[in-house]
Parts: structure tokens; sequence; C-alpha cells
């Protein structure tokens, strides 16, 4: 009989990060130690753990990981709540990956990138960063805006900090909410930050974080006059199955787990407002 | 063509179940359904519909797809899948109208589509289709609003039925294998009768009041015109939300996946779903659909507009009219299609 994509692969934790007072990033391998399976950055996994249920989650690690995946994972439901709970050793499963990736080696390539994240946002960001980072070569200058409630709340704050800043022909931004004992850096929501920094509406921008984030956010970067074919962003609906079967997260002729969760401005445009 | 007579039939029906399950549309506590044929039961291939469609028969409403072990950290995956053919266990659906024929199409078309889902393949595989040409279509009916026609369905083998016999011609591979095994029980002949009949019930489609609705203004193009009708508001206003459409819907395909758990284990399964429900696209940190009116639109607005858009026209209603029978509040698609579909349904 052939593979079934519905029955997932068994993966085991083998370490669990505390990024903020809601979001961990486990580290996840096979039962042989290997890695699970390939993926491209913007791809999805199923992660489910039996008898509680199963959600998608965006691979936050870059496909060029070759030793394992990682998901950040903000704890919000009952299946991450039991997910929080876990530790190295405890088995899950995993099945993917789904879903269409960043056009890394399509419209991104040789171009100015431009990222902006909110919150949990960085998730699916990182792996495509981090992907970008590695093929240095193949991309022109990039700007990361990151925004968070408070310094606490930032993801991967140590990457960023140890790692990104570093990078050459490499901005990085960060902000937060309010202002707060410690941080010297901006304060102020990513909108507005957004529009201070003057940034070159030559980019290709993608967008990734709450709502409300995007919605003002798109409207301060199309002030500055970015075109949208090249503004990309995630959309996240409930699904079941991953594969466009199950029919949750359909909105208009899409699903989002199949045609998305990485739609360009202009593809969200035709799409009824309804997400 | 090949005919047999009506009162023969009980031995058509044991010579095919000597090798293979059957299903025929059975009467029981007086509703009439798809369900496993034995001596003593009561057939009814003269009813028009079943109250559940035969879609029962390749995605079941519930549906084992497998079972974890854990054990401490542990889990072990055990695949529940069952592979008919290989097994031997094939079967016969018998009776199958011909908008129900078409809405095992439509279903095809997601479940066989990339990656292939298994379960319903294996169903698939292991089924022979027996349609059965309408000659007595009621009012609720409006299967030739979508092309299709009730007098001559596909399938792997198409029957037709007047007062005497039942005609039978194999269409199929399928088809033929089925026919070799039971053709002893047949004469030849009926094509006249057939051409006859086929004829009288043209006549009868024609006049029926749905027939001719006027699908035109649903197509792609005109997605976001009709999403944001306003006669949405009003057409929704009476839905309970109870799904009943989605249930004795031939199509209607959305489904969930659970978990029991058991003292073997974990049991995961899934079962039939609606997007009527203000669960279905709920989400730990909000809801995409919060009223009903956004959950009536989606079911009608996946039929005739999202459906077609992803699969070369076709659409996803095949008129069979089960919703307008059975929504207690008697909301149907017709209603909708007459509401958005402009002046010529007038």
């Amino acid at each position: 009989m052939i593979e079934e994509t519905l029955i997932p692969k068994v993966g085991v934790i083998t370490d669990v990060r505390k990024d903020t007072p809601d979001v961990k990033t486990f580290r996840v391998v096979g039962t042989d130690g290997k890695k699970l399976f390939s993926h491209m950055p913007g791809q999805c996994a199923m992660v489910s753990v039996p008898g509680v249920g199963e959600c998608m989650f965006s691979i936050t690690s870059s496909p060029t990981n070759e030793e394992y995946m990682e998901f950040s994972i903000k704890k919000c439901g009952c299946v991450t709540e039991v997910i929080h709970a876990m530790e190295p050793g405890q088995q899950i499963t995993v099945r993917g990956p789904y879903g269409k990736n960043f056009p890394v080696e399509g419209e991104f390539k040789g171009k100015d990138l431009l990222f902006i994240a909110g919150g949990i946002g960085l998730a699916p960001l990182r792996s495509v960063i981090n992907y970008v980072r590695h093929y240095r070569e193949n991309y022109g200058k990039v700007v990361i805006v990151y925004g968070a409630r408070s310094k606490d709340d930032l993801v991967d704050i140590d990457e960023i900090q140890n790692e990104w800043v570093n990078e050459p022909n490499m901005d990085v931004y960060l902000t937060i909410d309010r202002p707060q004992e410690g941080w010297t850096g901006n304060v102020g929501f990513v909108p507005a930050y957004v529009k201070e920094l003057g940034l070159d509406p030559n980019m290709t921008a993608v967008l990734c974080g709450p709502p409300v984030m995007i919605k003002f956010t798109l409207a301060g970067l199309l002030e500055l006059g970015f075109d949208k074919s090249r503004i990309y962003t995630t959309l996240e609906l409930r699904m079941k199955c991953g594969v466009g079967k199950c029919g949750r997260c359909n909105v208009g002729d899409k699903f989002v787990c199949k045609d998305g969760p990485v739609f360009c401005m202009t593809e969200l445009d035709e799409l009824p407002d309804e997400y | 063509m090949l005919k047999i007579a009506k009162d023969r039939l009980n031995e058509l029906y044991a010579k095919i179940a000597e090798t293979q399950g059957l299903f025929l549309p059975i009467k029981k506590a007086g509703e009439v359904n798809y369900a496993v044929w034995g001596e003593g039961k009561e057939v009814s291939l003269e009813t028009l519909k079943t109250v559940k469609s035969p879609k029962n028969a390749f995605f079941p409403q519930t549906e084992n797809m497998m079972k974890f072990k854990t054990e401490g950290k542990n889990i072990e995956v055990v695949d529940m899948r069952k592979d008919y053919v290989e097994e031997g266990k094939l079967f016969v659906i018998f009776g199958v109208k011909a908008c129900d024929y078409k809405a095992i199409e439509v279903l095809d078309k997601v479940f066989l589509a990339e990656p292939v889902d298994t379960y319903y393949q294996n169903r698939r595989a292991a089924a022979t289709i027996v349609t059965l040409a309408c000659s007595r279509p009621e009012e609720s009916c409006f299967c030739k609003a979508f092309g299709i026609d009730a007098t001559a369905p596909m399938g792997d083998v198409t029957t037709w039925m007047d007062g005497e016999n039942l005609y039978w011609q194999a269409n199929t591979e399928k088809g033929e294998t089925l026919t070799a095994q039971v053709k002893e029980l047949f004469s030849e002949g009926g094509e006249t009768e057939v051409a006859a009949q086929q004829e009288t019930t043209k006549i009868i489609i024609d006049k029926l009041p749905f027939s001719n609705l006027d699908l035109s203004r649903f197509k792609p193009e005109n997605l976001n015109e009709l999403f944001d009708a306003p006669e949405w508001e009003e057409m929704s206003e009476a839905c309970l939300g109870c799904g009943t459409c989605t249930f004795v819907c031939p199509t209607c395909q959305c489904f969930d996946i659970r978990d029991f758990k058991t003292n073997e284990g974990v049991l995961r399964y899934r079962c039939w779903d609606s997007c009527m429900y203000s669960d279905f696209t709920l989400m730990a940190h909000g809801n995409s659909r919060t009223t009903q009116m956004q959950r009536f639109r989606q079911r009608f607005m996946h039929k005739l507009v999202y459906y077609p858009s992803q699969n070369d026209g076709l659409y996803s209603c095949v008129g069979c009219g089960r919703c307008v029978n059975k929504c207690p509040q008697s909301l149907n698609i017709v209603k909708v299609i007459k509401t958005l579909g402009g002046k010529a349904n007038d």
C-alpha cells in the first residue's frame, strides 16, 4: 500500500529552550536520531500529542540544518499547553512538510529583503532568514525589523544578538511596545517603527505577526511606496488534514494548508476577506 | 444489453453476494439507506432518494485511521488501513442514481488528488458501482441544471428498470467482470424498452420546476461580487446551524480528525464534519467565521464557486435535492441559486 500522509512519523524531543514566558522552542529528530524530513522555508508540519490533538506549526529551523528540526511554539491552547510541559526524551508525532514555501529560489533571489515580524511571528521568518544567511551571496541587503510586547517576549533573542547583528550587509532593528528597564533600543509598535526607519521601497518585504500588526504595517509599507507584488505574508487558519481535503482552511478558492501559508499580497487581494 | 425479470432480482442479489459484499437501498424502520444485502432484507430500488447518499460506502461517517500505543515517553504508530482488494474484500454498490454517481466523481477529485487519500482509494478500488437510471424524478430533483442525464448514468454497469424487467449494460472492465459472474440469469434484449423509458423520463425532467436553473453567474470571475452580495444576510437568517444539509449531501466531504482514548491506546479516527458548525474554524486564538451568515455563505460559495474554480468548472452540487427535502427551515441551494443567479432564474 502506498504511503498515507495522514499517518505521522514518531519524533523525539531532544532539546527544549524557553524563549519567552509563553514561547518554547523544541528540537525534534526521528527515532533513528536523524532529521525526520526535509522542507523549504515557510513550510509547516503537523505535530501531535496522541490523545490530545494535532496542530499545524511552522518549521522554524532552516532547511540548511541537516541534523534536526525546531518548532517555536506559543502556549495558547490545549495541545500547546501539553507540549509546553514536555521534556527532552518525550516522543511526539510529526507529519509534513506541508504548504507552499517562501520563493527563496525564485522571486527572492538577488533581491534586497526586508523581514518584519511581531511576537511569535518570528517563528516562520527565522527559517527563511537563516536560509538566506546560509546562501548569503544569492541575496542583496537584508533588513530585519522585529518587535514584541517586552524584551522578554522577543523570541530567539540569543541568536539575534549573537549571530544576526554580526552578519555582514544585514541590519537588525528591534523594538518593544513599552519602555522597560535595561532596554536601550527602540520603543514603539512595529508599524510606526517601520515608517520611521525610512526603508527603501524597492526591497522585497516579508511580514509575519498578529493580524493587527500586519494590517497597519502593510498600510505603512504601501505609503512608503512598496509594491504589493513584492510583499509576502503567511496566513493561519484551522487545519486538520494539511493537504486540502478536510475543508477547514478554505478561503475563496484556496486552501491555506496547500496553497499557503505563504501568500503574496496581490494573491490575498483577490481572496474574500475571511481569514 | 441484457435483461432480467424483476421477480428474479433476489436471485441476482444472491449470485453477486456469493463472491462479494453487496450494498443496496434497503428499507429499515421506515427509511431507505444503502446497507449490506442479505436474505429477507427489504430492497427498495424504487426509492428515488435514499436518506443518506451512497458516499458512506467510500467515505464512512466515522472511520478508524490509526492507533497509538504509548508507553512512558514512547509512541508506537499502528497503521489500521485495510487493502480491501488485496484481502479480496470486494463489494458492489447497486442502485446508485445519476446524481449520486456524479457526486462520487466530485469526491474523487478531492480524495484522489495528490497526495492520494488511501483510506478512500482502498474502498474505491474495491467497489463495482451499478447505477440505476431514474424513471420517476420528483419535484425536488434538479440534476439537469448541472448537466446530468438521469436517464443515462455512468458507472461500471448501468441499469434501467420498468414494471417488468431490469435492463443491464456493462460500461467498464469491472462491469464486464461482474456481468460474466451473473450472466446466466439474464437474457438478451431491452434496447427498445430502455429507449422508450428514457424518452418519457426526459419529458418529465424538462417539466420539473428547478430543471432549468441558470448557473451562469456562478463562475470564478464573480467570486468576490457573489461573496459580498448583501442577500446572504437575509438568506441565512433562519439557518439553525444543524448541519443536516451537509450530512445528507452526497458531495460534502469536510471531515474532522479526532483522538479517542481506549484501554489499548489512543485511537485516531475521522468523521464527517460540517462547515455549518461554529467550532469548524475555531482556533486557540480566534475564529475566522464567527456568524452563521459566514458559515452559510461558505457552504454555498464552496459548492458553486470555490470548488468549480479549483476543478475546471465542475460544480460541487449534483441537484439531488436532499437538502431541499431535509432542511428544517426550508433553506437550500435552489433558493441561493435563484436569489444570486440573476434574472434568468426569476
